[in-house]
Order: C-alpha cells, then sequence, then structure tokens
C-alpha cells in the first residue's frame, strides 16, 4: 500500500466542529489516497451531502488532485453534491417492482410534485430518488419512505403517504 | 485461542442448545424485518423471559428463512416438530412461547406451503438459516462453523485445499461460472511479496437478493470461506467490497469481523498456527460497474470505478497491481462444507459440468416469492411451479428472467430446460448471479428488454465507446419502438448494434448488455413485429404514440 509523505495539510478554516471528525477519518486512514472513498462516505455522513469547500479541503488534506476527489464523487450514485430535503422518498426500480407497477407510481410522485426523480421539492420538504434494487423483491413494488420499507404499495397509498410529511412541514 | 477452545465453546453451546425444550427463530433478514419482525422478536423475547417458562424457550434472529411473501415468519421447533408461522405479529407471541414449552404447536397462523416450497431445495449454503443467531459467533461454532478453517489449517497444507476446491467441480456463483479451482491455482501459483483475497459483494442484479441474504444471516460463513482461501493462496489480508445500499449486512459484518478476531479466528496466528489473515470491509457507493472486477479493484484503490483491460487477470495482477483471488458470496459460502466433507461429495450434486446447488431469488409474478437453494439441473418448471408455487391470479406464465441485465428471457418451451450453466447459454440467457424474475402475460417483452437497457445505459461507466454510445443508441431504439415509432431498419439496426456492443465492449457490462434484446427478439420477435407493423402492444403495456 503506498503511504502519503509530506505534512498535514492546515485544518479547516471554518473550525466545524465536523470538519474536526472528518480529519480524524483520515488520520486513521493515515491520510492514504486510496481511502477517497472511505473519507467521502464519512463526509457525507457528516454534512449530509458534499459541497465543492468540502471537496476541496478532502483533496488537499489526502494530496490528490481536486479533479481525482470530483471525479469520485460524481461517478458514484451514492454521493450527492447538492442538498437532501427534509424527507426521502426512495422509489424502487428494480426488475420485480417494475413488473408490479412502481413506474406508475413514480410517474405519478413526479407529476404531483412537478419534480423530476432525483430532485429536491422548491420548499425543500421532499428529495425523491429511485433505487436500483432495494433488494426488497418479496415487498415488491416497494417504497422507501425516510428509511422505512413499505410493500405491496398502489400509487394512492404512495401519494397519501407523502401528503402525510407535506402537510406535516407546513 | 487453539483449536481445543474452539471444539470447547462448541461442545457447550451444543449442549445449551439441548437443554432448551424450544428454539423459536425469527426471520431477521431485511424483507422480514421490513414488515415488523424487530417488534415480533422483542415479543418473543419478552414473553419467553417471563416466569413460567423459566427460560426454556430460546428466542433467536435468524437469516432469511426464504418465503418473504409471508413475512414476517417465525420458526418454532421443538424436541419432536417444528413449524413455520407466517405474517406474524408481536400479539402471537405469548401463545407460540406456551406451545413451545409446551411441545404442541398450534394450527393457526401455520404456514402450510412449507413441505412443498421446502422438499425440492437442498440447504448448503443456507443450511443454517432458522438454526443459529445471525449476530452470535458461538452459534455459527455450534452448528459447525469453523471446523473447515480448523481442519485446514491444522491437518491440511495449502496444495491439500486447493486440490479440494478443485475437486469439487465449484465454479463462480456471481455469474460467470468460472472453475474456482482453477482460481484459486492460478493466485496460489502467483509468486509475489503481497497477495489479496476479495469478497466481491457488490450484488447490483435488479431482483436479485441471494447474496444479501447469506451476508445478514450468515456472515461468518462468508469471512470462514475467505480466511481458508487467504491459507490456500498465500494472503494475509481480505476485503470484502460490499454494496453500500445494505446498512444490515455492512453492520452484521462489521459485528462477525470483530468475534472473530476476538477468537483468533481472524488476526495474528490463527488458532495458534503460523497463518495471519485480516479481513477490512470496503463499502461500495452505488455504481453497478463495480461488479465488475477490475472496477471492483479500482474502486477499493480509491478511485472511479472503471474497467481495465483484462488480460492480465487480477489473478496475476490485480489489487495494487498484486496476485488477487476475487470470488463472490456464494462461491466462499460453499467453501467450508467443501473442505470439511470433502471435494468429492460436493461434485456428486448437480450436473455432469454443473456441480453443486445455486441459490435463487424468486421475484415478480409467482406465488412464493423469496430464497431458495436447489441443486443444479432442477428443471426451469421444478423450480417455478413446485418450489415458486407457481403464477398468482390464474394468470399464464410468460418468460423467466435469468442473469439480470446481462442475461435473458426464457420462454414457456424451455420450462423442462434443466438450469445450469451451459443449458442457460444454449438458449441465450445466462446463470447469472441468482435473481429469477417471472413474468406472466401481463408484462411486455420489449418494454421489458428497453427497462434493462435502461438500467445498462445509465450504469455503463462512460469508458469506452461502443457501451457509452451503444446503450443510448439501443435504449432509443427501443423506445421508438415501445412508443410506436419505429419501422422495419430499426429492428435491423438494433440487431447489428447489438452485435457491435457484444464484440467490441471493453468489459462484461458492456458485452452483455444487449442480451436481454437478444433473447427476447429470439423468443419473442412477434411481439416486436407487432410493435413495428401492427401498432399494438400485444400485452397492453406500451401506450402507442402514433406514427413515425
Amino acid at each position: 500500500m503506498p503511504t502519503a509523505i509530506l505534512a498535514p495539510a492546515p485544518p479547516h478554516p471554518s473550525g466545524d466542529k465536523r470538519f474536526r471528525i472528518l480529519d480524524a477519518t483520515m488520520k486513521r486512514h493515515r491520510h492514504e489516497p486510496d481511502s477517497l472513498l472511505e473519507v467521502l462516505h464519512a463526509a457525507q455522513e457528516l454534512f449530509g451531502f458534499l459541497d465543492l469547500d468540502c471537496l476541496i479541503y478532502v483533496a488537499r488534506s489526502l494530496k490528490v488532485p481536486p479533479s481525482r476527489v470530483y471525479g469520485v464523487a460524481t461517478f458514484y450514485n451514492f454521493f450527492s453534491l447538492k442538498p437532501k430535503g427534509d424527507h426521502t422518498c426512495v422509489v424502487c426500480m428494480g426488475t420485480a417492482c417494475y413488473v408490479k407497477g412502481t413506474a406508475s407510481i413514480l410517474a405519478a410522485i413526479e407529476q404531483q410534485y412537478r419534480i423530476k426523480a432525483g430532485d429536491t421539492t422548491a420548499d425543500g420538504t421532499m428529495s425523491l430518488v429511485t433505487a436500483r434494487c432495494l433488494g426488497a423483491c418479496g415487498l415488491a413494488p416497494a417504497v422507501v419512505f425516510d428509511e422505512e420499507v413499505a410493500g405491496g404499495l398502489s400509487v394512492g397509498l404512495t401519494l397519501e403517504r407523502i401528503a402525510r410529511w407535506t402537510s406535516d412541514g407546513r | 485461542m487453539a483449536a481445543e477452545d474452539v471444539d470447547a465453546i462448541r461442545g457447550r453451546e451444543s449442549a445449551a442448545w439441548d437443554a432448551h425444550r424450544g428454539r423459536i427463530a425469527v426471520c431477521t433478514a431485511a424483507g422480514c424485518l421490513s414488515s415488523g419482525a424487530a417488534a415480533v422478536k422483542e415479543a418473543l423475547v419478552d414473553a419467553a423471559r417471563t416466569a413460567s417458562t423459566n427460560g426454556s424457550v430460546r428466542v433467536v434472529g435468524t437469516g432469511c428463512l426464504g418465503l418473504c411473501h409471508a413475512g414476517p415468519l417465525v420458526r418454532v421447533d421443538t424436541a419432536t416438530e417444528h413449524a413455520l408461522y407466517e405474517r406474524a405479529t408481536p400479539g402471537v407471541a405469548p401463545a407460540l412461547v406456551c406451545a413451545a414449552v409446551a411441545g404442541a404447536l398450534p394450527r393457526e397462523g401455520r404456514n402450510d406451503d412449507e413441505a412443498a416450497f421446502f422438499a425440492p431445495q437442498q440447504r448448503i449454503v443456507l443450511a443454517n438459516a432458522g438454526r443459529i443467531d445471525s449476530e452470535r459467533v458461538e452459534d455459527y461454532i455450534a452448528a459447525g462453523g469453523y471446523r473447515a478453517l480448523q481442519q485446514a489449517v491444522g491437518e491440511m497444507t495449502p496444495p491439500d485445499v486447493v486440490q479440494q476446491i478443485v475437486a469439487s467441480g465449484l465454479r463462480g456463483r456471481g455469474g460467470g461460472g468460472y472453475p474456482t479451482g482453477l482460481k484459486w491455482s492460478t493466485v496460489a501459483k502467483a509468486d509475489g511479496p503481497a497477495k489479496y483475497v476479495i469478497c466481491n459483494a457488490d450484488e447490483g442484479d435488479p431482483g436479485a437478493f441471494m447474496d444479501r441474504s447469506v451476508l445478514e444471516g450468515d456472515p461468518h460463513r462468508v469471512l470462514e470461506g475467505m480466511t481458508i482461501a487467504g491459507y490456500a493462496v498465500g494472503a494475509e489480508q481480505g476485503f470484502i467490497y460490499v454494496r453500500g445500499e445494505y446498512p444490515l449486512a455492512i453492520s452484521r459484518l462489521k459485528t462477525a469481523i470483530k468475534q472473530a478476531e476476538r477468537l483468533q479466528l481472524l488476526g495474528h496466528r490463527i488458532l495458534d498456527s503460523a497463518f495471519n489473515f485480516r479481513i477490512d470491509l470496503r463499502i461500495g457507493a452505488g455504481a453497478f460497474v463495480c461488479g465488475e472486477e477490475t472496477a471492483l479493484i479500482a474502486s477499493i484503490e480509491g478511485r472511479r470505478g472503471t474497467p481495465r483491460p483484462r488480460p492480465p487477470f487480477p489473478a496475476e495482477r490485480g489489487l495494487w497491481d498484486r496476485p488477487t483471488l476475487i470470488n463472490n458470496v456464494e462461491t466462499f459460502a460453499n467453501v467450508p462444507p467443501i473442505v470439511t466433507r470433502g471435494g468429492d461429495w460436493y461434485a456428486s450434486i448437480g450436473t455432469a459440468r454443473s456441480k453443486g446447488t445455486k441459490v435463487f431469488a424468486l421475484a415478480g409474478a409467482i406465488a412464493r416469492t423469496g430464497l431458495i437453494e436447489v441443486p443444479m439441473g432442477l428443471t426451469l418448471r421444478q423450480i417455478i411451479f413446485d418450489v415458486g408455487g407457481g403464477i398468482p391470479g390464474g394468470r399464464a406464465f410468460k418468460a423467466a428472467q435469468t442473469g439480470g441485465p446481462s442475461g435473458g428471457c426464457i420462454p414457456a418451451d424451455h420450462l423442462d430446460l434443466p438450469v445450469d450453466y451451459e443449458s442457460l447459454a444454449g438458449i441465450g440467457s445466462i446463470m447469472g448471479s441468482g435473481g429469477l424474475i417471472v413474468m406472466d402475460d401481463t408484462s411486455c417483452m420489449v418494454d421489458v428488454a428497453r427497462f434493462f437497457m435502461e438500467f445498462c445505459r445509465e450504469e455503463s461507466c462512460g469508458k469506452c465507446i461502443p457501451c457509452r454510445a451503444g446503450t443510448v443508441q439501443m435504449h432509443g431504439l427501443l423506445t421508438k419502438i415501445t412508443d410506436g415509432r419505429a419501422d422495419e431498419r430499426d429492428l435491423l439496426l438494433l440487431e447489428q448494434l447489438g452485435e457491435l456492443l457484444t464484440r467490441t465492449s471493453l468489459c462484461g457490462l458492456g458485452q452483455t448488455a444487449a442480451n436481454p434484446v437478444k433473447s427476447t427478439l429470439r423468443h419473442f420477435r412477434g411481439e416486436y413485429l407487432a410493435h413495428i407493423v401492427d401498432r399494438r402492444c400485444p400485452a397492453g403495456v406500451c401506450r402507442m404514440k402514433g406514427a413515425p
């Protein structure tokens, strides 16, 4: 395994405590450039998403080009460069869910809230995302409402669940 | 810890098992948890603690019990009988605990399909599901776990171990079907100051949840298989590359690694021998292409998950350019029983060229959605109708999809085909990792082909042009067909592009991306023509938008 040499990069000027936690994560990985994915996972967990400031900070600390950090952050679906909404609705688009009709569920949500999969509503209440497969095919069609997997859904039931968030949010 | 100490744990735990009058196993795999298994388990634990039972009933959380559509599932074992209860609620807990103590299991709430579902199955990889507590290493040991590692490290030389794997005829369960023994011998023979073992747990095919279930239900089985592999090929470091979408599997693996390290079954001087092996987790970040071995290696190295040309194969130059053994979860899970029972035993199961069993995830238009393990060579009809209970709602079987976006659709006239690597390839599909999705007459085959092409288009890493541009073009053509705007020239173009992708793409993703199109064209050409010539979708799925 290649090891990083040179002196450590200076701490983040904001003094935000979360950067200190991120520093500790990078230190645990001995600032190895190979640990970039683990570091980005940790950063996203701390901040909720990865903004440019954070990506540049990681690049400097691990001594890798910012282009590589940006390349990795945008390559993987898991990393988000935009802040998420208060609630997240994940529509499973796996084969089993697809043949049982999640395409129409997704279309109905997109139409009702005038957003596309991957977007957040203008008021920041909900982010709508799709999943490749939750592996919960026994529950098809399945949708995740804030970590909670719900199965056997219809368009009506799904919209009803989401409506509860939007009415609470106001 | 020495081998004798592991034996001591095994003896102690087995005695503790036998001391209980009854055992209740709650399925705590992701599917059942989503339908409320955690509350059921808590209620059962509370009920079992009450004075009247006096601790005579043991409640455990166990791996996937198989019949996922009927969850939460609870299996109750007494000295004389057992039963599987479906759609359990916390309310039934006291009655089940009392029944387990009394030794008389009630009929109410029982799953009646159990016998039909399990009879054709043969469980090797899933042997511990329903038996052990997924989060206790002692349970795994009591069920015979780590005996294979004791045997390998204590009594066998590394070449002996490789020889058993070769003799078993085991082939890669990730879908490629490459002989595992051959891979192990190549890495074993390679020179180098360092070698690595990687477990590919980046299960990406939609509709596939075999590996997730194994990792969640029996994580030590995978750790043991990897450790034996490390001993056999001469590696001291292993990595498990697991999907970020599987938080439960990740947490169970973390727990299992700590437990194994504490018992000196991982780490330095394993079982007091000179063999050292450690395992680290690497969490994927949502890229399907990382299931391809060279892309997976790039991802572990902290880079974008793009593949590179092979050769050199990872067995010669893999992680950090060192010889690297990469096998899938299910492949490693087969290793411990092969070591304890011998390669010849394993080779006696299955067909001439496909040995052993295969785990399948049944989903789609099938009565019993769930997880099964069957010997190679069972027919599709037996799997779908005997094990899976057939098509619900009185509808007709139309196709079985295997191999996900790299596989194909198998029509009804091939239902009596024995399922093994060669016969599936022979009709234009592949074994794949084990996702088996059943479609009835409400599914449109052109729409299904378009669904998979959209998947490949999104997941193409963009490195090579045939895949990057070809999947976009093919998806466009398929959309034209499902919109009713295509003519027969488009069909010709679709076929030519498919051939081009297969022949010229850099990695497996692009090389197999056209398979769903090719297989549906082969078996359901009439449906394509109905869309093109008659501007009609026979299944009524596609909304025809009009003339070209």
